[in-house]
This record gives structure tokens, sequence and C-alpha cells, in this order.
């Protein structure tokens, strides 16, 4: 016996991702992080465990750091998602958060960098001049199997400096 | 004169692209293909019966549902034994999806194609497979004992045994004043890279040729295989390795089934098929490694010199073999470490089991060989009431090179091409504080602290033959194009090699531009793996950067009319040495090897002022040459070199909780010149991490019927920047003779011992010998309450 399957529910959706507004359908269960990778094709952000706890898919929204790949698309709506490429897309110009990691060594693979580098964006305009100790807090929910953070660690701090310079110019 | 790039903290050339989302990872590729999902098997050992999968195909979006049946000829047959050995009795290799039998929870049974992975998934949720059960064999322990048989119609679960020896290790053991005999065991973990595996395939039917994406970490073997296994000609599969998230060996095996299956389906369907793995089924179905069952038998005199090791090992290989015996090989080929050991016996056995096939991880095998032996170390040193670093100064090679009597994982016999021992161990005693540990250990006690210092020193095999090559090519702009057949996963090779191929041609580093992992320029390459792609592919570079190099004197020398021995390059310019007045750039010689009468650009126009007229009775190319400025080399060396390095620990242990804190790491490094310390002294930190990993944290928790228990990142754990100590480094520099750069390789170094390191401080913080790794903190509260109670003893 098989029972007939339907074609799945979707939506029509509204997102405003890095400054542009996009209308979509998605279906209703699409992961937030599906869409942004294969419907926008912004794939700065990577998958790495789909279950909440690598960081690799963190995006921020409205200005807070999340998991991607712990939300619907569909609840995306009405809050303003900055990706990696919205923090900074080119690589001639990288941002400070991104020089930072460049002058630090803080990236092997690359695969983690996107969602360290949206989580300390977020962080050091909360704390703009953190310890090292903090530094190691604010990127602790971050998995990176390359690197083993030192260099993570350093490359947070460099930002925090490397932003306020920039403020001050 | 340019300064050598060679051996400069060179900042990243990947990085700037990385940071800012324009990394090109496998799952980034063809967003529109259509999707696969595979069913897997849930039991660890069952028949399979029946599968019924009418259901999938009423879900709206499949399109196709593919069982072994389906699989076209050779790719039904069962999956390659890539690396033969003399010692493999019964090599037993899995299917592409599974034929009537499952040997391993994860094993893959049927592929569902659909429109999107969402639907394709669905649809295998809806695939119902009937098994009949047998009991699992799970664990060294189980799979020894031989009373249940992984594999039908052999006797027992060996797959692999082997002995290797050196001297008369009996009359070395008889003789000696004093014997020792350890049992331990050691953890199975796996390499967990970020990103999982992947595979985009795409059939042009027009061209009847297959192209594939793939996240290996050896493209071309990968393009072998494909095209051996679908039966097509070599010229019409090519392999892309685009970025690859980190890899750590488990990419090296290939095909991995999936690859297989995908591409099948996607010449059938004629279209692109792709498959990107989850981290459940990266769990499940991709390789683990590591887990031994080991004894040591060891003679020793008064002064704790070694006079006879024999050593037996048990190692659990999992439910097939396609990678063949590197892991344990390596094992028993690197327990000597850097010591002098005048008779050594080894035998292994690897074993089958009903869990995920075991294939390298960073440090292959030779993280299990430290175990044993640095172990043997604290013993004797122990047994002796001399300090751990005494013993080993009394054992240490001292003479290089020193060969060891044993054949390698190359086939070639493996000798310590390099080093100093001495030196390092002082090194590491001085940035550690050694020997003022005491000190610090009683102004911990009066605080109510327990610590402990403990290290492991340890050697690598690296820079593994046969081949690896180099293509260098000039663009008429100056821009100079190099390809390695390697891929790459975060070992900086954009930079490296870079720099490599600017000192030799002597052109700024912003014009070299690095591509890796594409076997449409470079069909022959290895592949990444083992510490090898700075040796191979860095010396493979150099070679043919030298090729070019002479090309480019050879035509300056002809317009500048000079001999091409009294030219030099430098910044991309060719001169007469000491006469800079004379001269052109390499950029024109460039156009001067193309005899094309086009001018397309401000180069080709500029290189008419030296193009000489050509002599009417010879042909624009001399025999035996080529236009363009373009050369190819490879690279063979005769055998490894051999890394080396210590590492030393200072942990913390509640004396409540049995909690455990690393509060020192410290790492003395020789891999030879380094080609960019920054990066060298990455790979330290990050194998560091790994082993800190594999000491505390990481364990494949199976229970007795073969689940995986632990298949999550929730509940598999791998250290956060929480858990990582910061790494203290030193290096030495002991050149290679085996290589025209010198190098050794480095990839592995910061994994290796790091296991073994911790577990030493950890028994000398808490005065109970440890002799099982990963230790937690609640097998440590349970040890000492067991000791307590006089269960565990010092030695055996
Ligand atoms: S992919 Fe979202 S947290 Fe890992
Ligand atoms: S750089 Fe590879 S996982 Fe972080």
């Amino acid at each position: 016996m098989t029972e007939d399957i339907g074609t799945e529910p979707t939506s029509n959706i509204r997102l405003a991702v890095n400054g542009t507004l996009h209308e979509l359908e998605v279906p209703d269960r699409k992961l937030l992080s599906d869409v942004l990778r294969q419907d926008l094709e912004l794939t700065g952000t990577h998958v790495g465990c789909e279950h909440g706890v690598c960081g690799a898919c963190t995006v921020q929204l409205d200005g807070e750091p999340v998991r991607s790949c712990l939300m619907f698309a569909v609840t995306a709506q009405g809050h303003e998602i900055t990706t990696v490429e919205g923090i900074g897309d080119d690589p001639e110009n990288p941002s400070d958060v991104q020089q930072a990691f460049i002058d630090c060594h803080g990236l092997q693979c690359g695969f983690c960098t996107p969602g360290f580098v949206t989580t300390i964006d977020a962080y050091i305009d909360e704390n703009p001049n953190p310890t090292e100790e903090e530094a190691r807090e604010a990127v602790s929910g971050n998995l990176c199997r390359c690197t083993g953070y030192q260099n993570i660690v350093s490359a947070v701090c460099r930002a925090a400096e490397l932003r306020a310079e920039g403020a001050s110019q | 004169m340019t300064t050598r790039l060679f051996g400069q903290k060179i900042t990243r050339r990947e990085d700037p692209r990385l940071l800012t989302g324009h990394g090109r990872y496998v799952d980034d590729v063809s967003g529109t293909a259509i999707a696969a999902a595979f069913v897997r098997s849930p039991h660890a050992h069952a028949d399979i019966l029946d599968i019924d999968v009418t259901g999938a195909l009423d879900v709206a979006g499949v399109i196709a549902v593919w069982t072994h049946e389906d699989l076209p000829g050779q790719a039904a047959e069962r999956l390659p034994m890539l690396i033969p050995h003399p010692s493999i009795v019964a090599p037993h290799t899995g299917y592409a999806l599974a034929r009537d039998h499952v040997n391993f929870v994860g094993e893959p049974i049927v592929m569902v194609i659909a429109e999107n992975r969402y639907i394709a998934e669905d649809a295998a949720n809806r695939i119902e497979v009937e098994y009949s059960f047998r009991e699992a064999v799970v664990g060294v322990e189980a799979s020894r004992e031989g009373t249940r048989i992984v594999h039908e119609g052999m006797k027992d679960n060996v797959a692999a045994h082997i002995v290797q020896d050196v001297g008369d290790v009996d009359a070395g053991l008889e003789g000696a004043p004093h014997v020792l005999e350890l049992d331990l065991e050691f953890e199975r973990s796996a390499c967990m890279p970020m990103e999982g595996k992947g595979v985009v395939a795409r059939w042009d039917p027009g061209e009847e040729s297959l192209e594939v994406h793939s996240s290996t970490q050896t493209s071309t073997g990968l393009r072998a295989v494909l095209a051996a296994k679908l039966e097509i000609p070599l010229t019409r599969v090519e392999v892309i390795t685009p970025d690859v998230g980190g890899a750590f060996g488990v990419k090296i095996n290939h095909p991995w089934p999936e690859e297989l299956a995908v591409a099948c389906a996607a010449r059938a369907l004629e279209t692109t098929v792709k498959w990107t793995e989850d981290r459940r089924e990266h769990f499940i179905s991709s390789a683990h490694e590591r887990a031994q069952t080991q004894w040591v038998k060891v003679g020793f005199d008064d002064e704790g010199r070694i006079l006879g090791l024999d050593v037996k090992f048990w190692h659990d290989n999992g439910a097939y073999l396609p990678y063949g015996v590197i892991v344990p090989l390596n094992t028993s080929t690197h327990i000597m470490g850097p010591y002098v050991i005048p008779a050594f016996r080894v035998e292994y056995w690897s074993l089958y089991t009903n869990t995920v096939m075991v294939t390298p991880y960073r440090g292959a095998g030779r993280a299990h060989a430290v175990f044993m032996m640095e172990r043997t170390m604290d013993a004797i040193a122990a047994e002796l009431g001399l300090d751990r670093t005494e013993v080993r100064l009394r054992n240490f090679v001292r003479d290089f090179p020193h060969p060891m009597g044993l054949r390698m994982q190359d086939g070639a016999e493996g000798c310590i091409d390099s080093g100093d021992f001495v030196t390092s161990m002082d090194k590491l005693k001085s940035i550690v504080g050694w020997d003022e540990f005491e000190t610090y250990r009683e102004q911990a006690r009066t605080e109510g602290r327990r610590v402990g210092i403990g290290l492991a020193c340890y050697i690598e095999s690296t820079g593994a033959g046969p081949y690896e090559g180099g293509h260098i090519e000039v663009e008429s702009s100056g821009r100079v194009n190099v390809w390695t057949g390697l891929t790459t996963h975060g070992q900086a090779h954009a930079t490296v090699f870079a720099q490599i191929v600017a000192d030799e041609l002597g052109v700024p580093l912003e014009t070299v531009h690095v591509k890796t992992g594409d076997t449409r320029k470079l069909p022959y390459s290895v592949g990444t793996w083992g510490s090898r792609g700075a040796v191979m592919a860095g010396n493979a570079l150099h070679l043919t950067a030298k090729k070019v190099r002479q090309k480019a004197l050879r035509i300056a020398g002809e317009s500048l009319e000079a001999d091409p021995e009294d030219l030099e390059i430098d910044e991309g310019m060719i001169q007469v040495k000491g006469d800079p007045s004379a001269s052109m750039p390499l950029a024109a010689v460039s156009v001067l090897s193309n005899p094309l009468r086009y001018a397309f650009d401000e180069s080709a126009r500029a290189a008419t002022q030296f193009a000489k007229d050509s002599a009417e009775d010879e042909p624009s190319i001399g025999p035996g040459e080529q236009p363009g400025l373009e050369e190819q080399e490879f690279f063979s060396p005769l055998r490894s070199t051999v890394a080396n390095g210590m590492h030393a620990a200072i942990v913390e242990t509640d004396p409540e909780t049995a909690d455990i804190r690393i509060l020192r790491y410290c790492v003395v490094h020789d891999c030879g010149p380094m080609v960019n310390p920054l990066v060298v002294e990455g790979q330290v930190h990050g194998g560091v991490a790994q082993g800190v990993g594999g000491a505390l944290y990481e364990k494949m928790a199976y229970d007795a019927d073969g689940q995986l228990l632990n298949a999550s990142f929730m509940d598999f754990l791998m250290p956060f920047a929480s858990e990582v100590p910061h790494v203290e480094t030193d290096h030495l520099e002991t050149p290679s003779p085996l290589n025209p750069l010198g190098i050794k390789g480095a990839g592995e170094a910061g994994t290796i011992p790091a296991a073994t390191a911790i577990a030493s401080a950890i028994e000398d913080a808490e005065g109970i010998p440890i002799r099982s790794m990963p230790l937690d903190p609640s097998t440590l509260w349970h040890m000492r309450t067991n000791h307590a109670a006089g269960e565990l003893n010092r030695s055996r």
C-alpha cells in the first residue's frame, strides 16, 4: 500500500539579506542556511553539522549572531540578515574582522571561517576592547578543526584594534 | 636583489578569497544539480532479504531509485583494494550499494535521486528493507576472540598479520637486568573535518564525458578509479577538487561508495547529480581511526638503556579494508621512535569488526606507536627512579643517517635522515621549565592544587613518494601560472608553493598564481596526505621553476647576446649580472618563446625590440623544443624523509572532580628548513588541537550491537576554543639530505604525540599508571577509586 504524497507546502517570502530585499517562493520547511546558499547563491555561509553546534552557518539576524541551520527561512521574514558577504565581499578590500584573520593566520581550510567572521563582527561591537580571555570566550561557540584557535583568539583582539582605528579616522 | 621568500612569514594569499565568501567548496558547485540521498543500514550485521522501494517512487520529485542491481558492469563489483600489502591475508571491500549483506551501521544500500535533497530524503525514509540479523562483532576483544565472524567464509577475523624484526629480541630480553610488560589501549576517533564529503558528477552526453567535482584528497586517483569502474576511457573523465573544508585523512580513500554511485547515476540520467554528506552520515559511514590494543615487553639495563623491545598489537580496521594496512603498518614502523633499539620485534593483527572502516587520520598509525614507546620510556624511568628526560637522552639516536631496519609504508627501508634529538630535548626542557617543575609542584600543592608534567618524543616518516609533479607557465603578461596535482585543504599551498616558485624564477610573489587539484592540467599526481605536500610538490615545483628559468635565460641570452650563465632574474627582469642596462622582462621572453606572429598585447608589441630575425634555413622551433615558456617536472625521492619533534604538557587535575585542565603545552619541532614559518606554526597549532581532542574528549561510543551512540557534535565532543591550550613552539631546522630543498613534512606533527604527552602529565599528577587514552574526568575519577583500593599498580 502506498499513500499519495502531495506537493509540499511553500510560501512566498520577502527576505532582507545584506541590504537587498528578495521575494522568493520557498518550501516552508526549508532551512535559512539552504535558502541563502541555494536560492540566493550566497555560498559563503557554510553548513558543518545542521544541528546547531558547529557555528559554521552563523549569520547575523538584526545584528545578532544566529545559527542559520536552526531557522526556517520563512521565520526570517521581517528581519535583517547579514551573511559573510554582507560583512565584506571584496577580496581586495576585506573588512576589519576579515583583515584581522589574514594578519593573524586565523584560518586554514576556511570552512568554519565565515561563521567566525559573522560572530566576531557582532561581538566587537558589543565589546570593543576584549581581553584575550574574553576573546576566547567569544569564539568558544564555534568549532574549527584546523587552526587550533589561538590565532583566532588573536584575530578577535586584532579586529577590535582595527575597528577602533577605523572609528577614530 | 630581491630577498629570498623561502623562510619568510608571509600571510596567506588564499585568505582574502576565503574570508569574503568567495571560497568554492564542493557543495558550492552547481547548486541546480539534482540530488542524491542514501538509505543506510540501521544494523551492524545483517542479510538483506528484500528491498521495497515502491513507497519512494510515489514521492513527487523523485527521479530514480537505485539498488545494487542497478549498478552497471564494473561498478557493481567490489570496490578496489587500493594499497595491497603482503601482510593482508583477507582483503575484503564493500560495494557502492550493498549486495545482499550489510556489515556496519551506515553502509549505503539504496540511492535515491530527486529534484532536491529534501525530497530525496523523504523518499529514502519510505523505502523498506527487510533484514535477517546476525550478531555483530564490535571491538578488538570480540574480534580477537573469533567466536563470531564478520566475513563469511573466514575462520577468524584477521584481515592482516605481519611480523617484522631487527636483531635478536629474545636474547636482548633474556640478557636484560630489568624487564617490564605494559598492556595499553588507544582510542577510536575520527578526522571530522568541518566540511563533510561531497561529489558533483556531470555527464556530457555529446562528449560522452564525465566531469566530477569532489572533496577528495586525491583527484588523480579518483579520476582513474572512476574511469575503470565506469568503463570509460581515462581521457573522458576529469576530476576537479575545489576548496576542501578540511580532510585530515578521511578524504583519501577513493572511490567512496557515493562517489561511484553518483557518477553512475549522472551518466545514466545524462545530467548533473550531487551528493553532500550530512554530519550524521559522516559519523556513521565515513572512516574512523585509531583503536588498538597493545602489548609491550621491554628489557633494559640499570641506566635505562633499552636492550630489547617486543611488541604485539591488535588493530580494529572496521568492516572493510579498501585502504589496506597503512594505519597498523605505520604504527609498527614508528614504534622505535628517535631511539636506538638494538633488538626489536613487532607483530600486528589487523582485525575486522562490524563498525565503520578505519583509514588514516592525521598522524596515521604513528600516534599509536608513540603511545607504546613513550609510555614504555616513562615506565622505565619510574622503575629505575630516573628522570624521564634522562632515560630518553640515554637512548637517543645520535648519528645520522640512522637506518631503522624496517620496511615503511612506501616499501623502502626506513631511515632517520636528519635530526638533533639532544638539542631538541634541551630546547623543550627550557621552554617548559622541566628542571624547575618540582618547585612549581610544591607551590601548587600548598595551594591544594594537583599538577603534573609530561612529555613525548616522536619521529614521523613524511614526504612519501613515489612522485609529485609541477607545471609552470609564464604568460606573456608576466603572470606565472603554477599547477600542482595536489589537492589543498588548508595547507596554504597557494602561498608556500608561490614562495618557492617566485624565489627560483626571480619574480614578485604577486605574479605567481597556484592552482591545485585539477586533473585537466596535471593528471599525474599522488595526493595530499601523510605530511607530503611541501616535500613532494614543493620540490617538484622547485625543479620545474629551475627548468623554466633555464629556458628563459637561454632565450634571453640569444636576444641580449649574452651567455645565459651571466644572466640573472630579479623582480621579473632578466639582466646581465652587474649590468642592468642590458635587460629584458621575463614577460618578453614568454612572447619570444612562442614564435606566433600575432601581437595580442602590450608585452607582445614590446617584445619586438628583442626579436631577432630567424635564420632562413632553420625552423622557428628547433628539434626537441616546445613553444611557450612552460615546463613540467617531477620529483621522486629515494625514500621518505623523517621529521621529528617533542611535546611537553603541564596539566592540573581537580582533586575532587578529576577534571583535567592543560595549563601549558610546548612543542619543539624539526621539519627541516621551513618554507613559511607562519604556516608551519599553524599546522602545529591545529595538530595539537586535534591531539588534545584525542587525548581528552573524542571517542566513538559503539554499543555491543554496533550502534554508534554519539553520532553528533552534541555527543562526540570536539574541543572548542575553551578546551585548547595556548601552544608554545620552538623549532630546529636540520635539513634533510633527501631533497633539494632539505625539507621534511609538518602536517601531522602536532597531533602525533599529543595524547601521549598528556597521558604522561596526568600520570605524573596522579601517580596512577595511565595505560589507555582518551581519558575523561569520570574515567579518571573511577581510576582513582580503584587505585586507592589497590587494583592499579604503577607497572605490571
Ligand atoms: S551548521 Fe549550523 S551550527 Fe553547524
Ligand atoms: S579553518 Fe578549517 S575548520 Fe576552521
